[in-house]
């Protein structure tokens, strides 16, 4: 019973996971079609800022829910005015372009930071499940990933930025006739796909501790969740990280983290195969 | 003169500067540089796979070097096991190229879009080097070759005659093989891309909705492209593990990954000169940057041996700047001056990817 | 009773919620030329691209000689005769119009045989003085007849040809007129246009498509007075 909690929230915990470093690039990808493929170094950079942060000697919480979105999310803006608006439409030109820049930004870091892990210990402790102790911090992570989730869905529903950003993906020179600057809502949008990667890479750092190459491990993952989430960023995310974060866990679990990986890849590849569209090309289609 | 005929004339320059380059340069050049340039020479044979599937199949891989890595560990496992190296040789060429044809027929068969393709093969090249590299322990070993985790596979047998176990090929005859292989790898993918073949390869790169409604099987077409690919990447891989007589996962990892991808794009695609010139250029590139480093060196030169950074760096301003590459792009200012002077030069055939945007009338 | 060289029945395509094609029964004999009309949406370029085997039907059936070909994959059905000049001009753009056309010849000819054939086709189409240049480059016309000289290099026993005309200076018409008079001697053809000049000049028997079916099926000149056809064309010079 005990052990069957702990896996439920194992695998909580690895579906928000998935869900929270997938889902800025889900609005990346999703709403400007933009394939980019240093966003595990976004994710990078948002653990460095917290670690940074912390190591200045500011609030832990502040580093990870303020100074990392802050940071990553600027980084995200230059971004996208030096190289990203040049190549809107050429979608191999920008995977390739956005290579290039996670080779740069792995080559910065490791410049800057060195080589090794660096890392604060996860705050909050462990609680007690039964006869099984598991980090608390776990909850927490959780806990974000809801959050934000349920903030995204707040600001495109309810607020003007997100109709104005939902307008402009749909038709970006109808929504210019009616006064809206494209250029600086591509720019906002891929702004705030940056800070919410950055916060997910901040959240995480306590985990596995941040090194330059730790982006490698996140990129496959969340382009997975997202193309097999499909168009719709929220609903999309949310289904994806579900399905594939249960059978990742899953199959962690009874094997080994290495088959867990690779069963997350056959899962993807069949259920391309089954949704070319995604789940969202089928389901909940015109949800959010 | 006509297309064919400069086209010619390329062929028959290639093969003289190729022919010389072989019998000159042991005798001209010390030992330690023919060693160098033979390993530039092997991974040109891999940037050449890359370029076939493409630049001329309009096929993304993002993962080629996991079949570079394939042939490499299949050489060096089978070699341990067998003895004799004409069989692990093989085995090297036609594992990688078995895997390719599978991974191939899920993607293309299932009409996968090309941008997953290009995820899905990085992260086939990803999975093989987390998993090899967690293979350090004695328990992890294919018959008498244990794999060695992130340590890498040393001592590999070097290839021999067939037939004779002792004759063993030399630093020399590396060179030699190395150079010979790279010529037979380029004029034998001339042929191909000359035959009907190579023709409705291209075809299906510049509109696979028209070739298949003119009765071309794209599918069929472009899983015998990706299979040939793995199979010459492989034959790279097998050759450099006989190089350095070592293998290693990095191997299967990123920066292997974004190289061969780098050398296509800064040679040229849509050519097979082109990521020669690339591939050769930016690997002594990065040689000649990485030895001029003096000791307590300021960050200048840090910056320059970083080899990330300066790859990182060479892709994003290719992208946005040279997005032809460096042959066609210079090809193109020849043709441009030359035409001032010779105005009967011929048009640019299927050779090139990117047509100007046509005015209309 | 010879079976008719195409056919479908009760054909039909919806694409979610919106019924592109409904329940359509059309037939086509050997060597015969129709002109498919009616107004934008009513379904006329979705009805080609299921007998092609670009989109697969929804329900229904479309027959080729007596086989049934609606779940067949494109290029399968390319080689069984059918070829198709798309709505938008689908070329290699980056090739010559030498090379588009040889790429076609070859699918069917041998070596020197094609390179007869693409010789031959060009004289045909009129384009042997830019048989080098690079199809991106040229007018849209020209571009529409390289088009027509890749599809009817395959030698098909029927053709499609999703507006024709459209683009096309008065000149350019009245030789793609001429042109598919002379086709419709050995091949047969289904013809998508909007110009009623056009039409005119080259039919004998139409089809009218109104969201997504069968409206009326007569000749020519009958359509041309009828005055429901008239009317789903809102102010089209049908009365002209």
């Amino acid at each position: 019973m005990d052990l069957l909690a702990l896996l439920a929230i194992q695998v909580l915990y690895a579906v928000a996971g998935l869900a929270l470093i997938s889902v800025g690039l889900a609005i990346i990808f999703g709403m400007m079609r933009v394939i980019n493929l240093a966003h595990g170094e976004f994710l990078m950079l948002g653990g460095y800022a917290a670690i940074v942060a912390t190591s200045h000697g500011i609030n832990i919480w502040v580093a990870i829910l303020v100074v990392a979105p802050i940071v990553v999310g600027a980084i995200g803006i230059l971004v996208e005015r030096t190289i990203i608006r040049f190549l809107y439409g050429r979608m191999i030109d920008t995977m390739l372009a956005t290579w290039g820049l996670s080779l740069l930004l792995v080559g910065l870091t490791t410049a800057v930071f060195g080589n090794t892990t660096v890392g604060i210990s996860a705050p909050l402790g462990s609680i007690q499940i039964g006869a099984y102790r598991t980090s608390a911090y776990t909850l927490f992570v959780i806990a974000v990933a809801i959050a934000v989730l349920a903030g995204i869905f707040a600001v495109l529903r309810w607020t003007r930025l997100g109709l104005i950003a939902r307008g402009t993906m749909q038709n970006a020179s109808m929504a210019a006739a009616l006064g809206v600057n494209p250029p600086r809502v591509y720019a906002v949008t891929f702004g705030i796909g940056a800070a919410l990667t950055g916060l997910a890479g901040a959240v995480l750092a306590p985990v596995s501790g941040v090194f330059p190459t730790i982006g490698v491990a996140y990129v496959a993952k969340s382009f997975i969740t997202v193309i097999g989430g499909g168009a719709a960023v929220l609903s999309g995310t949310v289904s994806a990280s579900a399905l594939f974060g249960t059978i990742n866990q899953i199959a962690t679990f009874v094997t080994t983290p290495v088959f867990g990986e690779v069963a997350l890849l056959a899962a993807a590849i069949v259920l391309i195969r089954i949704l070319p569209q995604g789940i969202t090309g089928r389901f909940f289609r015109r949800s959010l | 003169m006509t297309a064919r005929a400069w086209n010619i004339v390329g062929l028959v320059v290639v093969a003289v500067v190729g022919l010389g380059f072989l019998v000159l340069t042991p005798r001209l050049v010390e030992l330690d540089t023919v060693l160098e340039l033979t390993v530039y020479l092997i991974m040109a044979i891999l940037a050449l796979s890359l370029a076939l599937i493409w630049g001329y199949g309009g096929i993304l891989c993002f993962g080629q070097s996991a079949f570079f890595g394939l042939g490499a560990y299949t050489y060096a496992i089978a070699v341990f096991n067998i003895g004799e190296s004409t069989v692990p040789l093989l085995l090297a060429i036609a594992l990688p190229a078995a895997f390719a044809s599978l991974l191939g027929y899920f993607v293309f068969y299932g009409r996968i879009s090309d941008v997953y393709l290009g995820v899905i093969t990085l992260t086939v090249t990803l999975i093989l080097f987390n998993s090899i590299n967690s293979t350090a322990g004695p328990e992890f070993h294919i018959g008498s070759a244990r794999l060695g985790g992130f340590n890498g596979i040393p001592g590999i047998p070097p290839l021999n005659i067939p037939g004779n176990r002792s004759a063993v090929i030399d630093l020399e005859g590396m060179f030699y093989l190395a150079t010979a292989s790279l010529l037979i790898v380029y004029f034998g993918l001339r042929l191909l891309l000359v035959s009907r073949f190579g023709r409705v390869i291209v075809g299906i790169r510049e509109n696979e909705q028209r070739a298949e409604l003119l009765g071309y099987d794209s599918r069929a077409y472009k899983l015998a492209t990706f299979t040939i690919g793995g199979a010459l990447a492989g034959f790279a891989g097998c050759l450099f593990a006989n190089w350095g007589s070592f293998v290693s996962p990095t191997i299967f990892g990123l920066s292997q990954s974004a190289q061969i991808i780098i050398w296509v794009i800064v040679g040229g695609r849509g050519t097979l000169i082109g990521p020669i010139i690339g591939c050769i250029g930016i690997q002594w590139l990065g040689t000649a940057l990485g030895a001029n480093q003096p000791s307590g060196s300021g960050s200048w030169a840090n910056i320059f041996s970083n080899v990330p950074l300066v790859l990182g760096a060479i892709l994003i301003a290719f992208v946005l700047l040279v997005p032809k590459g460096l042959v066609p792009t210079l090809a193109d200012w020849g043709l441009r001056i030359l035409r001032t002077r010779l105005p009967a030069l011929p048009q640019r055939g299927a050779d090139r990817v990117e047509s100007e945007r046509p005015e209309r009338a | 009773m010879t079976t008719a060289l195409l056919e479908t029945r009760n054909l039909s395509k919806h694409f979610g919620g919106v019924q592109a094609v409904r329940h359509v029964d059309f037939t086509l004999a050997e060597g015969e030329l129709r002109c498919l009309i009616g107004p934008n949406g009513a379904g006329k370029s979705t009805f080609f691209k299921m007998l092609t085997g670009q989109l697969q039907p929804s329900a229904g059936q479309v027959l080729f000689r007596g086989h049934d070909i609606s779940r067949a994959e494109a290029h399968d059905i390319a080689r069984l005769g059918i070829g198709i000049k798309t709505q938008v001009p689908n070329v290699f753009d980056g090739l010559t119009v030498r090379e588009n056309i040889w790429l076609a010849a070859s699918r069917i000819y041998p070596g020197k045989r094609a390179n007869a054939v693409v010789d031959e086709m060009l004289v045909r189409i009129g384009l042997t003085g830019l048989a080098g240049r690079v199809v991106g480059q040229l007018a849209h016309g020209q571009r529409q007849w390289v088009e027509l000289g890749i599809v009817m290099s395959t030698d098909p026993d029927l053709i499609l040809l999703d507006e024709p005309a459209a683009g096309m200076t008065h000149e350019e018409v009245n030789r793609t007129a001429e042109l598919i008079r002379e086709i419709n001697r050995s091949k047969a053809l289904i013809v998508v246009e909007h110009d009623m000049q056009f039409i005119r000049m080259i039919a004998k028997q139409v089809t009218v498509f109104n969201q997504g079916r069968v409206l009326i099926e007569d000749a020519v000149e009958n359509i041309l007075r009828n005055p429901l056809v008239r009317d789903i064309y809102l102010g089209k010079q049908a009365a002209a």
